[in-house]
């Protein structure tokens, strides 16, 4: 067991998450959760709000911790990956710096983790040159797109070559459309990254278009209710949108959800 | 953009301020004069105007010797010194406290309750413990007046961080040290400067108070109570005149040194600074 868990990238293993324990307001965020991803792919996690969507991802990260179970990130624990800087973070909110330039919010990892000046610079121009902002870079956070910030904090999660990228609704306060771009964006930037990607949504067809595999969750207790493959190929453009396959899996994917929905209402 | 159209366009943008100052002003002059006020009720803006001129010819005269400015002068030192000591003294023990969190959350409420409190009312204790001439007595109030607004904020400032921000840092392996200057005190310059403003009008307020209690002769609020008694109500004017001078100079001063280390968030508030 521990083998295969050095061989990936995440290795989870009856994991339980309980907020509160022992208290009135005691919630379980996570119950038995096993998931195994290998390094290089692309992962969704799936399901309504309060399925532990978020919490799991969380708990990779090391931003939190599980209450019982084994989680290891390429074969160590969250934790010691976390001082390794394993993790290259993507939130809703971009949450740059207001106070640095495009440039300087991209070069803050590397500022911390001692890297030199002219370094740093040179490897936030190249990311920001793969997000296509690179006439951007002496620009403030307040002058950009929310769209176009996104892709900043994008940039400041990759500058550092991080094994794993954590990405938590990045596109959700985003319109269809610049949602759209950046999801073909994102698949650009993980082919030619080759970085192993956790990525949280709640949008179906999101999920479909983007990973490899779709873990779907349901709530109370958060759990995983299945994991689908998606044997649609890679790499895939606007026309993977069209293609009677990738229609047949969101249809699947949506069934799976509603019955986790109806087993939840008939429970509570 | 010409400079002559920015000019234009900044002039357009002041000209209904500038136009209720002058109305202000022109009826002012006009009440006194049609209602026949006495001066020393309420004298009229042309004969303060003509006061301060005087003054101005007195300062700037070789041989003579203005007391307005001197008392100007005197007062505004103290209030600057209080300022930098009281400020100071509030973003340094703001920077202490929050690197403990048990330590801020302790002292908090007090520093809270003491905000409350009328400082201003220790003058007289103060005039005994450094003597009623020494500007240190008026410099002590001053500094106490602005310490806890300007601590209360920087606490603030230091502490209510957006949590992605400082999971982000967390991520990053970031230690302490790291955090606070790469996040916290950058996070807390909007709190600060917020509090510098209100410190900057409070400090000059506090100085010509504290010498309401006694002081130097050269001091504005002594001029102003001395001239005020003398029923010479033009001075008396000229130096509330000129202590209203001193003091929005002093508040526009760090609103410029705001804009200067801040120009982000000046144009985050959508500020014209064309």
């Amino acid at each position: 067991m521990q083998s295969a868990g050095r061989q990936s990238a995440i290795w989870a293993r009856d994991i339980n998450k309980i907020f509160n324990p022992g208290a009135e307001e005691e919630v379980i965020a996570l119950q038995g959760i096993n998931l195994t991803v290998a390094a290089g792919e692309f992962v969704s996690l799936i399901g309504p709000s309060g399925c532990g969507k978020s919490t799991l991802m969380r708990l990779i990260g090391d931003l939190t911790q599980p209450t019982s179970g084994e989680l290891l990130v390429n074969g160590k624990r969250p934790r010691q990956a976390r001082l390794d800087r394993d993790y290259g973070m993507v939130f809703q909110a971009a949450t740059l710096y207001d106070w640095r330039s495009v440039s300087k919010n991209v070069q803050l990892p590397l500022e911390i983790m001692g890297y030199a000046k002219a370094e740093r610079r040179q490897r936030a121009q190249a990311m920001l040159e793969m997000v296509e902002l690179g006439a951007f870079s002496e620009h403030y956070p307040w002058q950009l797109s929310g769209g176009m910030q996104q892709r900043v904090s994008i940039a400041r999660a990759l500058v550092f070559e991080p094994a794993v990228l954590l990405m938590d609704e990045p596109f959700g306060a985003l319109d269809e459309f610049t949602r759209e771009r950046m999801n073909l964006e994102l698949l650009r930037i993980w082919q030619r990254t080759g970085k192993t990607i956790v990525f949280v949504t709640h949008s179906i067809s999101e999920a479909v278009f983007l990973s490899k595999r779709i873990v779907v969750m349901s709530p109370r207790p958060g759990r995983i209710t299945e994991i689908v493959e998606n044997p649609l190929p890679y790499p895939r453009d606007f026309t993977t949108r069209n293609a009677p396959a990738y229609h047949a899996l969101v249809a699947k994917v949506r069934e799976l959800l509603r019955d986790a929905h109806d087993s939840d209402e008939a429970a509570g | 953009m010409t400079a002559a159209a920015s000019l234009r366009r900044r002039l357009r943008w002041y000209l209904p301020t500038i136009a209720v100052a002058i109305g202000v002003i022109l009826a002012w002059e006009f009440i006194v004069i049609s209602f026949d006020i006495q001066q020393f009720l309420l004298p009229k803006p042309s004969a303060i105007f003509a006061e301060f001129s005087q003054q101005i010819r007195l300062w700037l005269a070789p041989d003579e010797r203005s007391i307005l400015f001197e008392s100007s002068g005197a007062t505004f030192w103290e209030a600057f010194g209080g300022f930098i000591i009281g400020c100071g003294g509030g973003i340094l023990v703001a920077l202490i406290s929050s690197r403990w969190t048990i330590v801020s959350e302790a002292t908090m409420p007090f520093a809270i309750a003491a905000n409350s409190v009328p400082i201003i009312a220790f003058a007289p204790i103060m005039n005994n413990w450094f003597g009623i001439t020494n500007p240190a007595s008026k410099m002590a109030i001053v500094a106490i007046i602005v310490f806890f607004p300007t601590m209360i904020n920087t606490v603030r400032g230091l502490t209510l961080v957006d949590a992605r921000q400082l999971e982000l840092m967390r991520a990053y392996a970031a230690t302490p040290g790291e955090i606070l200057r790469k996040l916290r005190i950058p996070n807390a310059l909007p709190y600060i400067f917020s509090a510098l403003r209100v410190a900057s009008a409070l400090s000059l307020i506090g100085a010509v108070v504290a010498e309401f209690f006694g002081g130097p002769r050269a001091t504005l609020g002594v001029y102003i109570t001395q001239e005020a008694s003398a029923f010479d109500f033009a001075k008396a004017w000229t130096a509330i005149l000129m202590a209203s001078i001193i003091g929005i100079s002093f508040y526009l001063a760090v609103l410029l040194l705001e804009r200067r280390l801040m120009p982000w968030h000046a144009s985050l508030r959508g500020a014209d600074m064309a």
